[in-house]
This record gives structure tokens, sequence and C-alpha cells, in this order.
């Protein structure tokens, strides 16, 4: 399964701006990121182009960050379809913790990342309904077609 | 001025007198002392085996000094020295860290202690007529009790609140005329700042005086307080290794707090060489309790810092007057009236696996309240991206610290790395409050 780099920053200024310094020196492309936020702190998510080097070398750092598997879900780009997805997760009674949505191509492509409570297995389930779910390599494929 | 007093004939008692009759009450303490196993032991090692080695005044000089670690070490029971049987009463430090310390008292014991306590009320001005609402802590912290069982005894009408709950304190006042309180001087600032809000003015209390202790303050923050409320306010000192209040208060001239000379022996020494300082010289408190007979203690160092005024007092009590408490020689803080140790703080921290061992306690103001902030560093190793699981963290360590320390601490998780570490000792406790 894709993962997504998790980092514990202070809500204060320059706290995003060491993040990103890192990112570029390690040429570390990101695709999207959020920050779920708590007031004097907040954990920033990012994916990443490659997540285990970010990870290494964020922790190397110093910073608190991990690697959390997350269930990503290619949508085609059209009104209804994200509708569509939601009603079956709510269907299947899947649990999700967190999530955010981007997208990679207009009028193609979307992308929605779910983090789950626990793992569950839908992935058969919503490739027979018609949705692609992407595997580790799934991301950097967006960049290479 | 009309003076009062509770006990004419032991407050005014002239020095001679003062002095044969604390010299008895040496040799009954030391007496006593001798059946407890701590100072079975300490004593005979200074050459005291029992009362009649005491034949002076100044033979208090051969007995060794008694600490807070002494106490520590003795817990449960190394300084009692009845039976069990005859305690009714146990109270106990605050807090579940480090070892507490306790000190036990007998019928009499309690019987003593509410008198002196009558003595301070006496002093102040008030009698039975006045109504008394205690904004101090009741349960193992002596300074609600104290004044409550002192109260009573004067035969004043009691309003046992407690602390806290500031909108409930105000319509109280209001409801049954409160004319006496007994609070620390923050919260009684903080109650004027919410008196507005609760829907009151100054014109709709009926407050004639306030007795303030717990933590240190100054005469100006005691002249503001006076003004605020248009009241005269008395300082109060206590500890509970001493029972608690009742050990020093001032009387109606407000110049310096009557110790109770036939109650305690007085000493102010250096703290560095325990010689003994003279008067107008700032050092460490000494008691030696005179009348206890469950936890007799001897020499004991207070680690509070003052000094005894010179001179008699217009009142003609003949117990010298202590300054306000200027200092520790130690590390303990007063926040909203508790007592706190950086220590307690830091063996919490310790024991928690998803914070780093760099911590720092940050102190500031919060209106005219003390406010606790613990500063700790998230632990790379065991940080899992869960935001569930970081607000649990927070959480728990309120709650660990809550226990620890009894008051409610902000708790703040700073990233690995980002608080400061100095050279050496880190300087762990920041206290920007203005003092008082």
């Amino acid at each position: 399964m894709p993962k997504q780099l998790s980092i514990f920053l202070e809500n204060k200024p320059g706290r995003l701006e060491s993040v990103t310094e890192i990112l570029s020196k390690s040429g570390i492309n990101v695709i999207a990121f959020t920050i779920q936020d708590r007031g004097d702190f907040g954990l920033m998510k990012l994916l990443v182009s490659k997540p285990d080097q970010a990870y290494l070398t964020l922790a190397d750092k110093g910073f608190a960050c991990a690697l959390k598997e997350v269930l990503l879900i290619s949508i085609k780009d059209k009104p209804g379809n994200l509708h569509k997805l939601t009603e079956l997760l709510l269907k299947r009674k899947v649990n999700i913790v967190d999530a955010h949505g981007f997208v990679v191509a207009p009028d193609q492509e979307g992308i929605c990342c779910l983090e789950l409570k626990q793992a569950q297995d839908i992935k058969g389930f919503l490739t027979k309904e018609g949705f692609r779910v992407l595997d580790e390599e799934g991301l950097a494929e967006i960049y290479d077609h | 001025m009309v003076i009062n007093y509770w006990d004419k004939e032991h407050e005014t008692l002239d020095k001679q007198a003062l002095k044969k009759l604390q010299l008895r009450r040496l040799k009954d303490t030391v007496e006593a002392a001798l059946k407890t196993p701590f100072y079975k032991s300490r004593l005979c090692k200074a050459g005291i085996k029992s009362c009649d080695d005491i034949t002076c005044i100044e033979d208090l000089k051969k007995i060794p000094f008694t600490t807070k670690d002494d106490l520590r070490e003795c817990y449960p029971q190394g300084l009692l020295a009845v039976g069990l049987e005859g305690v009714v009463r146990i109270h106990t430090s605050s807090g579940t860290t480090g070892t507490p310390t306790v000190i036990y008292h007998t019928r009499e014991d309690i019987n003593r202690w509410t008198d002196l306590v009558a003595r301070c009320i006496i002093a102040t001005g008030v009698n039975q007529g006045d109504i008394f609402q205690n904004m101090m802590s009741y349960g193992m912290f002596t300074g609600g009790l104290g004044l409550h069982y002192g109260a009573e005894r004067v035969g004043l009408t009691v309003i046992p609140i407690g602390s806290g709950n500031t909108k409930r304190q105000i319509q109280l006042m209001h409801d049954f005329k409160t004319t006496l309180v007994h609070a620390t001087p923050s919260y009684l600032l903080h109650i004027y700042s919410k008196l507005e809000e609760s829907g009151f003015s100054i014109k709709d209390l009926v407050l004639k005086k306030a007795y303030l202790g717990a933590e240190p303050y100054s005469e100006n923050t005691r002249k503001k307080i006076e003004e605020l409320f248009a009241i005269d306010a008395y300082n109060s000192y206590g500890l509970s290794e001493m029972n608690g209040p009742g050990v020093a208060f001032e009387c109606l001239y407000k110049c310096g707090m009557h110790v109770w000379e036939d109650a305690y022996l007085l000493e102010v020494i250096d703290p560095k060489t325990a010689v003994e300082l003279g008067a107008d010289k700032e050092g460490e408190i000494v008691f030696t309790t005179l009348t206890r007979e469950a936890t007799p203690l001897l020499r004991y160092r207070t680690r509070d810092l003052a000094f005894i005024y010179k001179g008699e007092c217009k009142c003609q009590r003949s117990h010298r007057r202590l300054s306000r408490i200027t200092g520790r020689t130690d590390d303990m803080l007063i926040v909203n009236g508790v007592n706190l140790y950086p220590s307690q703080i830091e063996e919490v921290i310790m024991r928690i696996p998803e914070v780093g061992t760099n911590y720092q306690i940050y102190l500031e103001k919060e209106g005219s309240l003390d406010k606790l902030v613990v500063k700790v560093e998230i632990y790379s190793k065991m940080f899992k991206g869960d935001l569930a699981e970081l607000d649990n963290l927070r959480d728990r360590i309120k709650d660990e610290l809550r226990a620890a320390v009894i008051i409610n601490p902000v708790v703040e998780l700073h990233e690995p790395g980002n608080l400061p570490v100095f050279e050496g000792k880190a300087k762990r406790v920041l206290d920007m409050r203005q003092k008082l």
C-alpha cells in the first residue's frame, strides 16, 4: 500500500518552511499535502514521490515523523464521481480517520487519499465498482505517463 | 484602637516568664521526641538521652536540625510519638510524586492549634457576629481546616466554601453578607476582576477584612487589595509542619506577624552557616514545637527566608514579629497558593515514554491568577503519526501532572530539540510572573 508521511510540527513561523527546504534540497517532489491543526501544534501530512527517502532524511534532521499506509483511489474527474465513491464507502462501513483529495489531471483524474481506522480489504470491492486503487508505484506512475 | 485578646495572659506574658515557660515546654517536647524512633537515635547521638540534658533555653543549640528530607525518610511513623489510637487527624503533603510527609495530631494538638488560630482572629479585631467565608482549600491542605476550627471556636458564622467557583463565591458574599474572607492574594484579586461579569459591584458587598496567606506578596499588593475592596487585609503565615495557619499573624497594627512564642521556639539562622542571626537580619526560619504531642519537631528548617522585627509592638503582645517571607532556600515554587517542586514534575515526565527528557516549566500570570505551563518534547522514536494519540498523550500528561502536583497545568507538546538546552544544569523553570 502507498505511504503518507506525517510530520509533527509546532504551529509557529518557520516550521513549514524548514520541511519544504529539506524536501527541495533532497529533490523530493510533493504531490499533495495537508495540515491537521491542534492549536499549538499540528500534523503535516504529505504524499511525496519518494516517501521512504523523505522519512529518513527528515528523521535524520531530528523531526518527529512517521509513515502511514493510506488508500489512494483514482477517480475519473467528473461531477458525481466523488459522491459515488463516498456512497460505496458508506455501504461498506469503511471507517475513515482522515481524508483529502486533489486533481492530478483536470477532466481526467483526481485522487482521494484515505487513512483508515483499520486495514480493510476493499481494493477488490472498489475495483469492481470502477475505481482504480493505486499501489506503491501508483503515484510515481502519474508522473511517468 | 481597642485591643482584644483571646488569651491575654499568654499573649502578653513578660519576657522572663515566657522564657521560663518555653524551657519547661522544651523539656517536655524533648521527652516526647525521644519516644520516636527518629529522634531517639538522633538525640542520643547528640548526647541527649533525657529531658534532663536540657537545662536552659540555650541548650536548644545542642539539638541537631530537622529537615524536610528527614520527614520524608520517616514516613509514615518514624516521627510518631504517641500510639496511633491517640491520633485524631492525619495531614500529609499533597501530590503523588516523591515520598510524602505526614503530621499527626492528637485531640489536644488540634485543641491547641485551634486556640492559636482563635488568638489570630481576635488579634485582628474580628469576633462573633462576623460572617466568615473560608476560600482556602479544605482537605489535606491545612489552610482550610485550620482557620475553620479557629473561626468556629471564636463563634464566627462560617461558610466553608473552600477554593474555586468564583461566581458562586461572589453570590455567597452577597447573599450572606460576608464580612471576613481567608484567601490567597491572587485569588482575591481574581474575584475582584470577576465582580462585574457576575453582575455585582463592590457596593453590593459588605466585606470588612481579609486574611491573606499561602503565597508571597508585597506590601503594595496588600494596599492594592485594601483599596479595591475598601477593607483591612492581614498577613498570615503557617506551614503544615507547624500545624498550618496560626503560626504567625498580623495584629491590628499590621507591622509584622506575631509568632506565638509559647507554642513555637523561633530561630532565624544563616542558611549556609546555621549560625543564629539577630533581629532585622534576613535568614532561614527554624521552628521547634513546644506543645505538640503526636509529632513533636525540633529545630525544623522551614527553608523560608524572613527576618525578626526589633522592638515591641503597640498591641503590647510580647511575642516577636516576623517579616513577610522574602524567599526560599530551595527551588520550591508556589502556584496559586499550592507548593510545588520542579522535581515532582520531572518525575512525571520521565515516566512517560512518548516524550523526551528535555522539558521546561513556564510560569506566567493570567489576570491575577498563576498559570503553570509544562512544555515537553515529542520523542521522535515513539511518534506514530496519529493525531488522536497525540491528543490522548497531552491529556494523559495533564492528568498525571495534576495528580502529582494538584495544580491544573497547561501541557504544550513541542518538536524534538526545540526546547532550549543549557550547558550544565538546565534552566528548567522560567518564572515570568511579576511579583505580586
